[in-house]
């Protein structure tokens, strides 16, 4: 609207150092140390597990052989691979999972809230926005307990709710435990979707929507005109992120243990379950890195998302 | 087409009254300006119009129907705002045609309709870029372009021209006025520049502190500005105010001040009735009105020359008063030099007379 604004000045690189490189590199040492034996250690360990025949006991314990891909060949076994509590039946399982809870329920939830505040009075659009953060920074285990509890078939609130209004009870968790840790998962990060949009739709001037006000646009017109649109970076952002969240999350096993008869065993627990109930670390770290790599594909294409975004006045 | 009529329309924010107890009426095809310094409340008044707030008390009437709780879309009213507040992501085409989609026009009539309106404003050859890839000159038109794509009762706009640059401000000024005369549209326009307010309005409500201060046509509130506060923002520069203490003189009044001497005024009823309130007076003369005096007779005030600023066809000549700058505009090429003392002569029918509340004391004949 206004002139160019002047190139900014190439950033001076910096001709003085706050400490000497000697006592830089004694400051670093620690946590370079921490780093390396929690972080780049394990990363390079589980990749190397992952091609052997580890496990807890046993004679493969103490003198672990070298199987090649045959752990990663086993996982993708087709004659199992679509068996309940295998590989397969769990990456179905958490797609539908990320699908239901995460695109469907958490972004379209949040999103629906986001607008929804938009126009309330400032007290109720804080009083929400508090209900919906407790959700989300409340402890994993807190919160599951807490949905154990609401849950439950004979002391649960639920079902103390449905009876008082004439409904007939149920075992939600043991009847439709998938669906459980969907609303479950749904409830519990909407938060950070209806944050994120929330902020998005404040960024956008207000004489927007008032000059759709006073050309006869309807509140679903606004949305579907000028809204969305406008945040369409910001829900990309906010999908790939859940998506990875959503993917990777371990607390539904707090509910369900993965059960009942693996319904609810989404990779992040069959993981769990391969290497630390059933012991097997060599096919456990084949499914880590499997998860790895699935994480590393979302990652990048966030990264190159974000790059492509060139900001606009 | 339709009328706007406000009836003691007060709105509050909080403990900030923004406008106190208004009542106006703007007339069927008038165009009025509503002026005043930031603050005024004059953009709060065109909001409540637009439905965009709401009146704490008081009505709003649009062509006679009660209006003050409509929502904006039920107004059938048009508005431009300051920032033209177009949608980044929609083309030229689709801005401008926004108004007809959302009352669900068919695409390739509302984008007909749009071009007959781009092409009127003359940017119907930029119908497919962005917002951003058009000059603010452009930016402008396209928002007025939206205004006027479909019929309204009313028009209002938001100081449309003051993110412009002084010759784009000129031009567009020129054209809104022209529009405007020629649609016979009903026009509400927010400004705190004086000058488009004295080129757009067939009528000036002079607002301050949320009240209006006075409500008339520009060359009434040019010619007899009701208080100091009108005086002194209309004009450009704007009225030239003397603190005086007058006396009576032998049923002459006389005005005792640094370097002025008022030759013959007599004494009207209103005069007298001020003076006797309080001798405290303000002078008023504009800065076209005031002359280098080549004789020691008349009116006149005399201080040294204080700076002198060619602006072409005239000159801004300010003497300096002790602090308080009397600005004359003279339309001859004389040499003054810095510290000189000038004596500026003014005929008796130019002066205004403000009493001790700054409210205008009618000459003869008012």
């Amino acid at each position: 609207m206004t002139t160019d604004p002047a190139p900014a000045p190439q950033r001076k690189k910096r001709n003085f150092a706050l400490l000497s490189s000697r006592a830089g590199a004694a400051f670093l040492t620690p946590a370079g140390i921490l780093v390396s034996v929690f972080v780049i250690f394990p990363f390079f360990w589980v990749i190397f597990v992952s091609f052997t025949n580890r496990t807890l006991i046993g004679r493969t314990a103490l003198n672990p052989e070298f199987v090649g891909f045959a752990n990663y060949l086993a996982l993708f076994d087709p004659a199992t691979f679509f068996q309940r509590g295998q590989f397969g039946f769990s990456l179905i399982l958490t797609t539908q999972f990320v699908l239901a809870s995460a695109l469907i329920g958490q972004a379209l939830l949040g999103l629906l809230l986001a607008w929804l505040i938009q126009t309330v009075p400032p007290t109720i659009k804080r009083i929400t926005e508090t209900f919906v953060i407790a959700a989300w920074i409340l402890p994993e285990v807190v919160i599951g307990f807490a949905w154990f509890a609401f849950l439950d078939r004979d002391q649960g609130t639920l079902n103390m709710l449905l009876e008082s209004v004439g409904l007939p009870p149920g075992d939600f968790l043991l009847d439709q435990p998938f669906w459980v840790i969907v609303v479950f998962n749904t409830w519990r990060g909407a938060a950070f979707s209806m944050m994120l949009f929330n902020s998005a739709f404040s960024s956008i001037p207000p004489s927007y929507f008032q000059a759709a006000d006073v050309a006869g646009a309807s509140s679903w017109q606004k949305f579907r005109d000028i809204g969305l649109p406008l945040i369409r970076g910001h829900i990309v952002t906010d999908l790939i992120l859940i998506t990875m969240w959503t993917f990777n999350t371990f607390t539904p096993f707090l509910l369900t243990n993965g059960g009942p008869s693996y319904r609810t065993e989404l990779v992040s627990i069959y993981n769990y379950r391969v290497a630390f109930q059933d012991f097997q670390f060599g096919k456990g770290a084949a499914v880590g890195v499997i998860m790895m790599l699935i994480n590393l594909a979302f990652a990048l294409v966030y990264l190159s998302l974000g790059r492509k975004k060139a900001p606009k006045s | 087409m339709a009328s706007v009529e406000f009836r003691n329309v007060t709105k509050s924010f909080g403990l900030f009254t923004a406008v106190a107890d208004v009542s106006f009426d703007i007339g069927d095809g008038e165009f009025v300006c509503l002026l005043g310094p930031s603050g005024c409340g004059k953009t709060t008044s065109l909001r409540m119009i637009a439905g965009l707030e709401t009146p704490t008390s008081g009505e709003i009437l649009i062509g006679g129907r009660e209006v003050t709780h409509l929502h904006p879309k039920d107004r059938n009213i048009a508005m431009v705002f300051q920032d033209y507040a177009l949608y980044p992501h929609m083309n030229l085409a689709d801005n401008i045609a926004y108004p007809l989609k959302v009352r669900g026009e068919p695409v390739d009539k509302r984008h007909g309709r749009a071009k007959e309106v781009a092409d009127v404003l003359k940017i119907g050859h930029l119908m497919d870029r962005l917002p951003s890839q058009i000059s603010g000159g452009q930016q402008q038109r396209t928002s007025l372009a939206r205004a006027l794509v479909y019929p309204a009762q009313v028009y209002l706009f938001d100081e449309p021209l003051s993110n412009l640059d002084a010759k784009l401000r000129l031009e567009a000024r020129g054209f809104l006025n022209h529009l405007q005369r020629d649609m016979g549209m009903t026009a509400v326009y927010v400004t705190h520049d004086q000058a488009e307010a004295m080129a757009l309005a067939t009528r000036i409500a002079v607002m301050d502190q949320g009240r209006i201060v006075q409500y008339a046509s520009p060359i009434e509130i040019y010619r007899r500005p009701a208080t100091t506060f009108v005086a002194n923002f209309v004009g450009n520069p704007p009225m030239n105010l003397i603190e005086a203490e007058g006396t009576n003189r032998d049923g002459r009044l006389a005005l005792k001040a640094d370097g002025l001497t008022i030759a013959d005024l007599p004494i009207t009823d209103v005069i007298g009735k001020a003076l006797s309130n309080s001798p405290k007076l303000t002078l008023g003369v504009r800065p076209e009105h005031l002359s280098i005096a080549d004789t020691e007779t008349g009116n006149r005030l005399t201080a040294p020359l204080f700076a002198n600023e060619n602006m072409g066809p005239e000159s801004l000549v300010t003497v300096d008063r002790q602090g308080s700058r009397v600005t004359a505009r003279i339309f001859t090429d004389d040499h003054l030099s810095l510290g000189e003392t000038v004596t500026l002569g003014f005929s008796t029918e130019h002066i205004h007379l403000f009493d001790s509340m700054g409210n205008r004391i009618p000459a003869v004949g008012e």
